[in-house]
């Protein structure tokens, strides 16, 4: 098994602490980059590293960092995306709230990259514990002179400030998220212009996940080489999944990326409960396909799961028995999306809750003939035709569900029950 | 632009304190723009008055020195902003995937039955108010709920009953719902 990184400090008492922190090597990696790199160098070692983001599109960290403009006299802002909110998802949670300097220690180094004098971390409103963390860790980061003015007596100054998300989960779409941050309704802006060229406050913004930002204080202490030596080589790393659902043993797991997700669910959850078989699990959170317990030899990276037809998503991974209703599954995803929709475009505000009323009616036994052809046609209108990928990952799911599980959901329609309920 | 008022006489009654005043111009501080702080205003103010009233959306404009639809709109926008009074206590019921696979409908259904209300409802005595909610992060606990901030994990009907006694037997003088911290 894979040594631990992000979670190696999750079982020790104070975990949360600066002094826990220090005392595992915690800001080495901070002196060591003000000591000896230029932020060009910076954002080399993470291309290096090949590290991906986590927060659910996979875009190329180091990329990212690069495209902001360099030009000294330009404000750039950082922002980490701590808005998680994908359902079954809780690993960046768990970093917050057992080990919130490592995640800010990442956030100092990404500053410095970028020449960001300014960050936010945008953090659901929710996550009360969390919430209380990091403003404490960000008080200790201040007293220990990791933070403000002259870090570690360099010429580098670097705000933090925690600003709270009250509850829409569009906020995790990095231009909602920044739409937000201004005092906006949470909804997503046309790209281009893209953030790192023109995002918070009109200024070169670089919006990254928790898990992300994380990763960079490791990636510096131990080498661009030994990150990516671990797991899948088109997107390495350690990686926390998350699991729920019908399995034994539901938790928070760090396994190499492109562990095969079959391992993950039947050897470190524990596989189905007593009786149970595995139906169908979704790999990414709601967003991501559900595939067929036929298909769980598939490797948990971007790569395998795309080519599967699904994705990785937020490493969300919900596991659904033989003993529950694929259509009970779907009418509740697409609530959430219809629920969560931000009204900004017709095909995902409309098409959705017209996909919802049809699917309670099929869960109510009051399905017509016709209904499934309705929601085929709603799919189509909705994948590729909404303004960003929330419409789209909650067509692309439904529209799975239905060639999946087809027989399902016609003995909804044909026999006017729930065959399990 | 700072806006200093007093609390008169002749304003009628007025809801941000001062105290609350220079909380707001404090966290203004934080951002370019005074735009920006409508939302952590907003939390603000729920923490002291459990919702927020039209008048309470009027003041938070006028301290911030911006238009009243901006802040209405991120009132009314955001689901953890309260529009109209919740109880003492506001359950919070996660019924999403993984909630709902571990039967947070059945959970759903007792508390409407132990509380007499349904979901959206408060009860008459104002202590509880009953919402469901969408994924709270916590799904490896599931079934979930939060009740203020609280967060309660691996539910059944029988911890629910426990924990519902616990919080009627709890003294008046508790915190509000309301901000996240």
């Amino acid at each position: 098994m894979m040594e631990k990184v992000l979670l190696k400090n999750a079982e020790t008492p104070d975990s949360h602490t600066v002094g826990a922190y220090e005392a595992s090597g915690g800001y080495q990696a901070l002196a060591t980059v003000l000591r000896d790199y230029q932020p060009d160098e910076l954002i080399e070692l993470v291309k290096e590293s090949n590290l991906k983001g986590r927060g659910g599109a996979g875009f190329a960290t180091g990329v990212k960092w690069g495209f902001v403009p360099k030009d000294p006299a330009l404000k750039k802002y950082l922002c980490c995306n701590a808005d998680e909110g994908e359902p079954g998802t809780f690993k960046d949670r768990a970093i917050m709230e057992k080990d919130p300097h490592q995640m800010i220690e990442g956030m100092i180094l990404c500053a410095y990259a970028i020449g960001a004098e300014t960050a936010y971390i945008y953090i659901r409103g929710e996550y009360t514990l969390s919430i209380q963390r990091l403003e404490a860790a960000l008080q200790e980061a201040y007293d220990k002179g990791y933070l403000g003015q002259r870090i570690l007596g360099s010429d580098f100054n670097l705000d933090i400030y925690v600003h709270c998300g009250a509850g829409a989960y569009i906020c995790g779409e990095e231009t909602a998220l920044i739409e937000s941050l201004e005092g906006r309704r949470g909804q997503p802006r046309l790209k281009p212009p893209f953030p790192a060229i023109e995002g918070l406050y009109a200024s070169p913004t670089v919006v990254n996940n928790v898990e992300t930002l994380a990763c960079v204080p490791h990636i510096v202490t131990r080498g661009a080489e030994w990150f990516s030596a671990i797991g899948s080589a088109s997107g390495p790393g350690p990686k926390l999944y998350c699991l729920s659902g019908h399995v034994r043993k539901p938790g928070l797991y760090e396994l190499p990326m492109g562990i095969p997700l079959r391992e993950l669910v039947e050897e470190h959850a524990g596989g189905a409960k007593p009786g149970r078989k595995i139906k169908a699990v979704i790999p990414g959170g709601v967003s991501a396909p559900m595939i067929l317990e036929s298909d769980l030899d598939v490797c948990m990276d971007f790569e395998s799961l795309a080519a599967a037809g699904t994705m990785l998503g937020s490493a969300g991974v919900i596991v659904i028995d033989d003993n529950d209703c694929v259509v009970r599954v779907a009418t509740r995803i697409t609530e959430f999306f219809a629920h969560e929709s931000c009204g900004k475009c017709s095909p995902c505000r409309e098409g959705l809750s017209w996909a919802v009323k049809i699917l309670r009616r099929l869960e109510n036994g009051e399905g017509k003939e016709g209904d499934l052809e309705q929601l085929d046609f709603l799919c189509d209108g909705i994948f590729g035709n909404t303004f960003c990928a929330l419409g789209d990952g909650a067509a692309w799911g439904l529209r799975r569900a239905l060639q999946h599980f087809r027989d399902e959901f016609v003995y909804h329609v044909e026999k006017k029950e729930c065959p399990f309920h | 632009m700072t806006v200093e008022s007093e609390v008169s006489a002749e304003s009628g009654p007025r809801f941000l304190t001062k105290e609350m005043r220079k909380k707001i111009e404090e966290i203004t501080g934080r951002y370019p723009t005074r735009r920006s702080a409508i939302m952590p205003s907003l939390f603000l103010a729920q923490e002291e008055y459990g919702y927020l009233c039209d008048e309470v959306l009027l003041e938070v404009a006028e301290a911030l020195g911006v238009p009243e639809v901006w802040v209405y709109e991120i009132a009314t926008f955001y689901t953890m902003f309260n529009t109209t009074p919740v109880g003492r206590f506001h359950i919070k019921l996660c019924t999403n995937v993984s909630c709902l696979l571990l039967e947070a409908g059945s959970l759903l259904s007792h508390l409407e039955k132990r509380l007499g209300i349904a979901r959206g409802e408060t009860t008459g005595d104002g202590l509880f108010t009953l919402s469901v909610v969408e994924c709270l992060g916590s799904c490896d606990t599931a079934p979930v709920m939060q009740i203020n901030k609280t967060y309660y994990e691996t539910l059944s009907a029988e911890g629910i009953d426990q924990i519902l006694e616990e919080l009627k037997a709890r003294p008046a003088d508790g915190g509000r719902e309301g901000a996240p911290a």
